[in-house]
């Protein structure tokens, strides 16, 4: 590239409304991890396949390897960093995750998790069937998905009041 | 860092047009799900690009007056499938694109990158095709409609003339009123997977509901590009619901494909699937649309 190309990227991170110059060749999970250091978006195939770098934006789950940092301008955009406490407290889904023991290596956890929160925030309750299709853009080379399904199904319950 | 010579973003239609003259070179970017992932691959790298993710005017469903159906062409498979119109008018098709991919594809990839793209095997194509769409262009010449089975010219081809883009897809009243479709993927798994066959089967039935006054039958990966069952289609209009026309027209559609081996599957095991795949979105269909199919004796 002849000339370096930049763009001032304004979005709210987590809550907080922030600013970037960011270069246009950036991908969000570049933007997100070296601008401001959200390392919980984890590069894993950089092309779409394995949910690994997966955030909410306005309201929807995304695979931030294949969205143009750019694209963020004036978005609202959450991390996991987001969903836990100031003290590191870990949220209902977090919980479920560790008790469930649907964690082991845990790179597939935070991608996972966004999903999860993006799915229950619907407020719906899901069989284990439509369960798995909406955690289906997800890969984990560890669980064997069994306690991931388990766990975000228990978030789910809980949230609802049930059991 | 994905590796763009130079990317411009589109501020309106007309903006659009006038960054693709000025840069002859560049190629679209919608949603990028299929251009990233070819920038990455190296097929694209160092290309220029214009941006259109950011036009919102090309985003949703609504209906004109004389009731046609427009899909904005940057309208996401997500809220395609969520749309009140589609579940209404076109249910099929929100199931169809309900099969892209996984859930997070399904909220970046759009239905113009998913026709624009030329590629045979695209989840949306077959039902559109099934449903006459009506492709509406822009660019420096006008506006400009056509159907969406001339669209494509050729594998990984569309008419797109220099620095035009595809603004909607258009579906007529005529198409889709007292219709009802079925759509079938088969793939290897079950989510984040092409598809080896797509089958999408419409039907109009009588008002007695015992005649089939209209099939239409669009395919995808049974061609070099998605393709219409036309012989077929011609061949059992009018026909009576009587035991055993399903399976004849599964056998009937063979005359009408021309799939090839590949290394997901080969060409007879395509085949297999035309004519199975045919007979069940077939049957689906017909019961959608209030009509049954008599057991054989
Ligand atoms: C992991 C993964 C899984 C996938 N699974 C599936 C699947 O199961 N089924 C399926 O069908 N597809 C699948 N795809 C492919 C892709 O998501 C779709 O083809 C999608 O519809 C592309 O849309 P887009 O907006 O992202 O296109 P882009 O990548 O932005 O563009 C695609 C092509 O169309 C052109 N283009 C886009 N919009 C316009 C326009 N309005 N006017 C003119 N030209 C335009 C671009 O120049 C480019 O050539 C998958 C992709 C990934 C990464
Ligand atoms: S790193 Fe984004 S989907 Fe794999
Ligand atoms: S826990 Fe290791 S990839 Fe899922």
């Amino acid at each position: 590239m002849s000339e370096k190309q930049y763009k001032l990227v304004t979005c709210k991170i987590n809550g907080k409304e922030r600013s970037a110059m960011v270069d246009v060749r950036a991908s969000l999970t570049d933007m997100l991890r070296n601008d401001y250091s959200l390392t919980s978006v984890k590069k894993g195939c950089e092309v779409g396949e394995c949910g690994a770098c997966a955030v909410i934006i306005d309201g929807e789950c995304y695979n931030s390897c294949i969205y143009l940092a750019i694209w963020a301008d004036g978005k609202e955009i959450e991390t996991l960093e987001g969903l836990t406490g100031e003290n590191g407290e870990l949220n209902d889904i977090q919980q479920a995750f560790v008790d469930e023991t649907a964690i082991q290596c845990g790179f597939c956890s935070p991608g996972f998790i966004m999903e999860a929160e993006s799915i229950l925030r619907t407020g719906e309750i899901y069989t284990d069937e439509e369960l798995r299709k909406l955690l289906s853009g997800h890969l984990c080379r560890c669980t064997g998905y069994d306690n991931i399904l388990r766990a975000v199904k228990k978030a789910m319950n809980e949230r609802n009041g049930k059991k | 860092m994905y590796d763009i010579k130079a990317l411009y973003e589109a501020k309106s239609v007309e903006n659009a047009i006038e960054l693709m003259k000025e840069h002859p070179e560049a190629k679209i970017i919608a949603g990028g799900s299929d251009v990233l992932i070819k920038i990455r691959e190296g097929k694209m790298a160092g290309c220029e690009l214009v941006s259109i993710y950011g036009l919102d005017e090309l985003r949703g469903v609504s209906m004109a007056e004389d009731g046609t159906l427009r899909i904005g062409s940057l309208t996401s498979f997500s809220h395609i499938t969520k749309d009140p119109l589609i579940k209404k008018y076109i249910g099929v098709l929100g199931e169809a694109v309900d099969m892209v991919g996984g859930p997070q594809i399904r909220a970046i990839g759009t239905i113009g990158g998913n026709t624009c793209n030329g590629v045979t095997s695209a989840d949306s194509a077959s039902t559109l095709l099934a449903w006459d769409a009506i492709v509406e262009l822009n660019g420096p010449e006008g506006v400009r409609t056509l159907p969406l089975e001339e669209f494509y010219l050729g594998p990984g081809k569309v008419d797109l003339k220099s620095a035009e883009l595809q603004t909607a897809l258009l579906i007529p009243k005529e198409s889709y009123e007292n219709c009802a479709g079925f759509y079938i993927k088969y793939g290897m798994r079950n989510a984040m997977e092409i598809a080896t066959t797509g089958c999408s089967v419409n039907v109009r039935l009588s008002s007695d509901k015992k005649t089939l006054e209209r099939l239409r039958i669009g395919f995808g990966v049974a061609g070099p590009v998605p393709r219409r069952a036309r012989k077929t289609e011609e061949e059992f209009k009018g026909a009576s619901l009587e035991a055993g026309l399903p399976e004849k027209i599964g056998d009937a559609v063979l005359k009408d494909v021309e799939p090839r081996d590949s290394w997901r599957a080969s060409k007879d095991m395509r085949l297999h699937l035309c004519s199975t795949m045919t007979e069940r979105a077939f049957i689906e269909a017909v019961s959608r649309c209030g009509g049954e199919i008599p057991e054989k004796a």
